[in-house]
């Protein structure tokens, strides 16, 4: 078990998202950082498609009730585990009664925390995602709440004795048992990690891709590119990340003009579809998009490419590139 | 039928009959002819994403549509929201009669869960939206704006003239199947 002592800005359950319910109108949610989410789970020995915690812009911590693994992948934050320094993108030892503090990041916004055996809140609808715009799914973290903590999967275990090394390595990297960080506090139920023999893997190097002052996003045209007069303009300007949530992130820039005015009739969504509403600035839309809207869709953002825009701040800059059909 | 693509794995089909067009289609996927995540039917289209192959659309047109599901929801309304007086120098006829009358079809569902747009009002009968949204719709409100009728699963923001309110719980996730509403779901509004 887990309990928050804070949670930041905005902290939320996610794991790969709800899949098969957009025509109810429930939308995926799940990581906007997807491949963050992925990493952290396997570098604690996870199904990359176990539940994790993403933090936004970090300033958490948290409390563990049982000894577990973690790592941090997404928004680089300085992290320490009852005061001592630990490490980002490498996974560490969370002993019981210990408490991990998450501050700031420099770059990106999000940071995902994987435990061993994943946040086990209950799912709903095949997802433990918190949906920010519907409301389905755990209600964001909130101090003082305890969060579930799986049993660990059998299967990562197998995948991982059969990678050369992978042990030794494991046992290089294996944190210090609890009495050896402060023994005045142990209890007996409170000290040996996991004692699973198969914890996670050591990794040298995680590389870290948090975008500084520019991103370039893969775009697709359409299908709406014809309701604009040169949709091909998206292309040539320099936009700039404004407000954004886990629904969308507003872009900064010249507006697009229509060629097509009047309504469009309400139609489906996806996540990375960049709509133009009526002033002509566009949007795009992220893991908690509506399942449908009503204005037109010039472009879709590549999905590998949406965890950069999920961790652009207000201010960085954005160009678009892609075929121009 | 004209296909759009739409991003990498997401096709736009643009259609005559979206209902129709999904009931085949979720057929289809049922039967293994179609591999996709979603199928979200609009007002016009029907979107699929998570496509694996383009499904051969000669094989999928509704003309073998299955009939439409027999599912059918009463919803019993008291008739007193704030804006039925405007719907009814509107209409000028009683709104609650008028919709009793209305034989009405989801045509999809969207905005939020639960909540789908229901069709069936004549052309006449259409309604624009309120000129500045209410901050507030309490859960229940039925409500009206272009073609569509429709009623807010939970309080929202909302641009939707309200004529009144119901009891019924609209999406409900320890119901199997949550959403009352389904595209395809015939609707008959009743006085509570």
């Amino acid at each position: 078990m887990l309990e928050v002592l804070a949670p930041g800005p905005l902290a939320t359950v996610q794991d790969l998202g709800r899949v098969g319910y957009a025509e109810l109108g429930v939308s995926r949610s799940g990581a906007l950082d997807i491949a963050a989410l992925r990493l952290a789970n396997r570098l604690v020995g996870n199904p990359e498609s176990c539940a994790a915690i993403e933090l936004t812009y970090g300033g958490a911590a948290l409390r563990a009730h049982t000894s577990v693994w973690c790592a941090l992948t997404g928004a680089a934050a300085p992290l320490s585990v009852d005061g001592r320094p630990a490490p980002y993108g490498v996974a560490f030892g969370l002993p019981a009664g210990s408490s991990l503090a998450i501050g700031l990041p420099r770059y990106g916004i999000r940071s995902y925390l994987a435990v061993s055996g994943g946040i086990a809140v209950a799912p709903v609808l095949g997802s433990r995602s918190t949906d920010t715009l519907s409301g389905i799914g755990p209600e964001p973290l909130n101090t003082g709440r305890i969060l579930p903590v799986g049993p660990g999967d059998p299967g990562a275990r197998a995948a991982s004795s059969v990678l050369p090394g992978a042990g030794d390595a494991r046992r290089a990297a294996a944190p210090p048992a609890r009495d050896a960080v402060s023994p005045e506090v142990r209890g007996p139920e409170t000290g040996a990690m996991p004692a699973s023999g198969a914890g996670p893997f050591a990794v040298d190097f995680v590389p870290a891709t948090m975008p500084g002052g520019e991103i370039r996003l893969r775009v697709r045209r359409g299908p709406r590119d014809d309701w604009f007069s040169d949709p091909g303009e998206l292309l040539r300007h320099a936009y700039t990340v404004g407000q954004g949530d886990r629904i969308g992130v507003r872009l900064d820039g010249p507006p697009l003009a229509r060629a097509v005015t009047g309504e469009l009739p309400s139609e489906g969504l996806l996540a990375g579809a960049v709509q133009v509403p009526g002033d002509g600035r566009p949007l795009v839309f992220l893991a908690d998009h509506p399942t449908t809207g009503g204005y037109p869709v010039v472009a879709v953002v590549h999905p590998a490419d949406l965890g950069l825009l999920a961790q652009a701040r207000p201010g960085t800059r954005v160009f678009f590139h892609g075929s121009q059909r | 039928m004209l296909v759009r693509r739409y991003g990498w794995d997401g096709l736009l089909l643009e259609v005559d009959d979206p209902a129709a067009w999904f009931r085949t289609l979720r057929a289809a996927r049922e039967r293994g002819e179609l591999t996709c995540e979603e199928i979200v039917p609009a007002a016009r289209t029907v979107l699929l994403r998570g496509v694996r192959g383009e499904p051969r659309w000669t094989d999928l047109t509704p003309s073998a549509a299955p009939p439409a599901p027999p599912s059918r929801l009463d919803v019993p309304v008291h008739w007193d929201g704030p804006d039925l007086d405007a719907v009814a120098s509107a209409w000028q006829a009683d709104p609650a009669r008028v919709l009793r009358e209305t034989e009405f079809t989801v045509a999809f569902c969207g905005f939020a869960p639960g909540f789908g747009y229901l069709a069936g009002l004549p052309e006449r009968r259409w309604l624009p939206r309120l000129a500045s949204p209410r901050a507030r719709v309490p859960a229940g409100s039925v409500a009206l704006a272009g073609p569509y009728a429709g009623i807010y699963p939970r309080s929202s923001p909302g641009g939707w003239q309200l004529v009144g309110r119901t009891e019924l719980v609209l999406f409900d996730l320890d119901r199997e199947p949550p959403a009352l509403l389904a595209p395809g779901t015939s609707v008959r509004f009743t006085d509570a």
